[in-house]
């Protein structure tokens, strides 16, 4: 039998795929929020890993551009690594774990703690773009319901959390109305990122492979938590800070330390940590150990 | 081979690949920043007097699946028909509302958007994209943006853009989320008005 | 001292190193070859051409070879490779008519012009592991006989010429078919969209759809037209030759169920049609596939859905195996940073529950 050797092309998508996508992107970008559909291809990689996001990026990166991928806030996590390979070796473009030497960032779950800029575009990996989807479970429903900006369910589902619960239950992809039209699913992200959408000088692109999705939000748009007056929208907090670096204004990981209730809390965003530390900045455990 | 058979070869990316990631990079950066003037390079030459920005874009972007309109002027040019196909694969729309890209030498015709696809409520992203060749992209009328990408304010200045054109983007602006987006083009050089992009007089 | 985890990409190149080793195993036995996973494993290499869209025989061995017998990681392997292959063109509809016939059966008579053909089939065999099939002992040569050129219709032809079963689907305006990985997906889709999806789809998720069917949930009165197993030609139209040209010879099954009548004042009543085409020989594939496929038109007959094989948006939004596979097991990717917001919620709402107790027990100890 005849071996098949296959070949790939440049970021792995054929012209005429990216043609495509980079269409959707420019459609995404002129309606904030709004979910373009497109032809989603299959991807070296399972649906759910990022294919969404993947495709974005391959769509838009080119030779000179410098790639950080964070899974969790973190660029050491496996699907991080995974996917950063997988350009590396597609694209061959430079890989960068630092948030400012990046000029696109491919994220699952975080926004990174230090502001983005101009210039930078942030890709998110999307699981289920619709935030209605959980209230309706059809698309042809939802998409009515977005035309004839239709959002009331939204604000009930919110509205029974409190009645329950004292609280509006959502945790993560909280959703959020875009320039005042569009209510948005912001990706599985802790709310505690949402205010860093809000006008955020970086472009923000959104990729779903297997609901065949693209959605973005242009530099210095409005992104706004949805809240009621009695109930405002919070962030999360937390009540130490980072026990490496100190930081009292990021998001932490809960780490369990031993069997006994030991537990300790560091950043997410490894990037932003390490490079405190750098700066001399110290948390309790380095204080600990000092006093040892 | 006639002449513009001849021709229709050529003009095309050196680099498809690379030549197309950089004019999309450029574009989006345009779409995304408004008033932003971006240079697209002389990376594509299709028959004069269709500028270089245009070339580049629609051999970026446009394919079999993008049918492309014309007006008046450029439909008449020689060679460009047979470039757009040869180097594209695009049809040309038989009307303008059936066009996703569709490319005007006379900046009158910006006055009436509202005969292309404009989108529909459940999909107003099935809506065209309009690239205006005008005489310059500096110099003109001073005037001022605002809205999605633009921190406070932007500015721009082009020459040549027809009275009334501000009321007929303030027409689009409010079919919002409907609408048609805008790429100004002179040269290599383009700015993107997007439908959500308001502008006024300074 | 805590220390981040540190190491992804070793520990990742280690694990793909220990995979290797799992899938090659005891080195002293030799490996699989593509001829032997071809020739002797071929209902599998079937099943991943036709749900991995793609037939190449090879290629499928491959995939099931590097996938250690998984057959939704072989399906996904041959999808991937897949989309990265350029099209040059639609093939003209395949005519089952002309099909060199392995196998063909029908239910609903007794007989049929050109027979009833057992082929190669699992019926009728008692279902007892063979103590031969841990040896490799001779197999006998087939029966074989020369084909007649009797003339083999379809029996949804035989149906067609009295006008007793509805015509076949009509193809679009352009004569296209559309095409579910190239172009965007909105509902509800034609009936040609929705037959590619279903003849990708998991085997598993149309057999218990098709089942339900039969068990109420849709019910759709289905007989057996016939089945037909074979080769047919693949054909391709080229503009600059202008007539249709062989690229190639492809085995296929095919199932047309003929199904509950339809009638009206005006129209006399004609059964209807479930259509069912898989790659390769996979009657039970073809089998679900035409109960569901006829399920799925219930709009078209004024028929309620009401069952879950009758939802077009259901069926179609989660028949894909690789699709399925992939988010149900994206779960196991890190979530720590939803769940560490989950826990803090939770952890909130236990102390404000909490405090209250505390105030009115604390209340109490005062007044004692």
């Amino acid at each position: 039998m005849s071996a098949t050797t296959p070949t790939y092309a440049f970021a792995y998508l054929d012209e005429q795929t990216k043609r495509m996508i980079r269409r959707a992107i420019l459609k995404a970008i002129t309606i904030p929020g709004y979910q373009v559909p497109f032809a989603s291809r299959e991807m070296p990689m399972p649906y759910g890993w990022g294919t969404g996001g993947v495709q974005v990026t391959a769509s838009i990166i080119g030779p000179n551009d410098v790639l950080k991928v964070i899974d969790q806030g973190a660029d050491d996590t496996t699907n991080a690594v995974s996917i950063r390979a997988f350009f590396e070796r597609t694209a061959g473009v430079a890989t960068t774990t630092r948030t400012t030497e990046a000029t696109i960032v491919q994220t699952r779950h975080r926004v990174p703690e230090t502001p983005l800029a101009e210039g930078q575009t942030i890709v998110f990996q999307v699981p289920i773009p619709e935030p209605l989807r959980f209230l309706e479970p059809r698309e042809t429903e939802t998409r009515v319901m977005h035309a004839l900006e239709e959002y009331g369910l939204m604000h009930v589902k919110l509205y029974e959390d409190i009645a329950r619960h004292g609280h509006i239950a959502t945790t993560y992809a909280y959703p959020v109305k875009v320039e005042g039209r569009y209510v948005m699913d912001p990706s599985p992200i802790p709310k505690f990122d949402n205010p860093k959408m809000h006008r955020s000088p970086a472009l923000q692109l959104f990729g779903a492979g297997r609901e065949k999705r693209i959605y973005a939000v242009p530099p210095y748009t409005e992104v706004v938590s949805l809240d009621f007056e009695d109930h405002p929208f919070r962030i999360q907090s937390f009540d130490r800070p980072c026990a490496l670096c100190g930081a009292d204004d990021v998001y932490l990981d809960e780490v369990v330390t031993d069997d006994r209730g030991g537990r300790m809390f560091v950043c997410s965003d490894t990037d932003h940590c390490e490079d405190r530390r750098a700066k001399g900045f110290t948390g309790e455990q380095v204080h600990q150990e000092a006093a040892e | 081979m006639t002449h513009s058979e001849a021709v229709a070869t050529e003009g095309g990316f050196a680099d498809p690949v690379f030549d197309s990631q950089a004019v999309f990079a450029a574009i989006m950066d345009a779409f995304a920043r408004p008033g932003k003037i971006v240079d697209l390079g002389a990376r594509a030459t299709a028959p004069a007097p269709m500028p270089a920005a245009a070339a580049a874009f629609i051999a970026t972007l446009a394919d079999f699946d993008t049918p492309i309109w014309l007006d008046e002027g450029l439909g008449q040019v020689p060679g460009l028909v047979p470039w757009i196909s040869f180097h594209t694969g695009a049809p040309l729309a038989g009307k303008p509302d059936a066009a996703r890209f569709a490319v005007l030498s006379d900046a009158r015709e910006l006055l009436d958007l509202g005969r292309f696809a404009l989108g529909t409520p459940e999909y107003p992203d099935r809506s065209a994209t309009i690239i205006a060749v005008l005489e310059g992209l500096d110099g003109g009328e001073r005037l001022v943006l605002s809205g999605p990408g633009i921190e406070h304010e932007a500015f721009m200045e082009p020459r040549g853009l027809p009275s009334g054109f501000l009321a007929a983007v303030a027409r689009n602006n409010a079919l919002f989320p409907l609408g048609v987006d805008i790429l100004l083009v002179a040269g290599a050089k383009a700015l993107a008005l997007a439908r959500t992009t308001r502008i006024r007089s300074a | 001292m805590y220390i981040a985890v540190k190491g992804g990409e070793a520990a990742i190149r280690n694990a793909h190193r220990l995979l290797d080793d799992r899938r090659r195993s005891d080195r002293s036995v030799p490996a699989l070859t593509l001829d032997q996973i071809v020739g002797q494993m071929a209902l599998a290499v079937d099943r991943v051409m036709a749900e991995g869209s793609l037939y190449d025989q090879e290629l499928a061995a491959m995939a099931l070879r590097q996938a250690r017998g998984d057959m939704i990681e072989a399906i996904f392997l041959l999808r991937a490779y897949r989309t990265t292959l350029p099209r040059f063109a639609a093939a003209r509809p395949l005519d089952t008519f002309r099909m060199r016939i392995e196998r063909r059966i029908s239910a609903v008579y007794k007989d049929i012009p050109g027979g009833q053909l057992l082929g190669p089939t699992f019926d009728y065999t008692h279902r007892l592991i063979e103590p031969a099939m841990a040896d490799d002992p001779p197999v006998d040569e087939p029966m074989r006989r020369l084909s007649e050129a009797e003339n083999c219709p379809r029996v949804t032809d035989i149906l067609g010429a009295e006008g007793l079963i509805e015509a076949d689907g009509q193809a679009g305006s352009d004569g296209e078919p559309g095409d579910l990985t190239r172009d965007t997906l909105d509902f509800p889709i034609s009936r040609d969209v929705r037959l590619q999806a279903l003849a990708r789809g998991d085997e598993g998720f149309l057999l218990a759809l098709g089942y339900s069917t039969q068990r109420g949930y849709g019910r759709t009165h289905p007989f057996v037209g016939e089945i037909r197993i074979g080769l047919v030609d693949v054909e391709v139209e080229l503009p600059e030759v202008g007539f249709p040209v062989g690229i190639g010879r492809i085995r296929v099954t095919e199932c047309q169920m003929v199904n509950q009548f339809k009638g009206s004042a005006k129209e006399p009543p004609q059964f209807t049609r479930g259509y069912g085409l898989v790659f390769g020989q996979s009657e039970r594939k073809a089998m679900a596939m035409s109960l569901v496929d006829r399920a799925l038109r219930a709009d078209e007959f004024d028929e309620e859905r009401t069952a879950p094989a009758q939802d077009e948006e259901f069926v179609i939004s989660h028949s894909d195996n690789v699709q399925a596979t992939g988010f149900v097991e994206h779960l196991k990717l890190p979530h720590y940073v939803d769940f560490q917001a989950e826990l803090d919620l939770v952890r909130r709402m236990r102390r404000e529950q909490e405090r209250p107790r505390e105030e009115t027990e604390s209340v109490q100890e005062a007044a004692e």
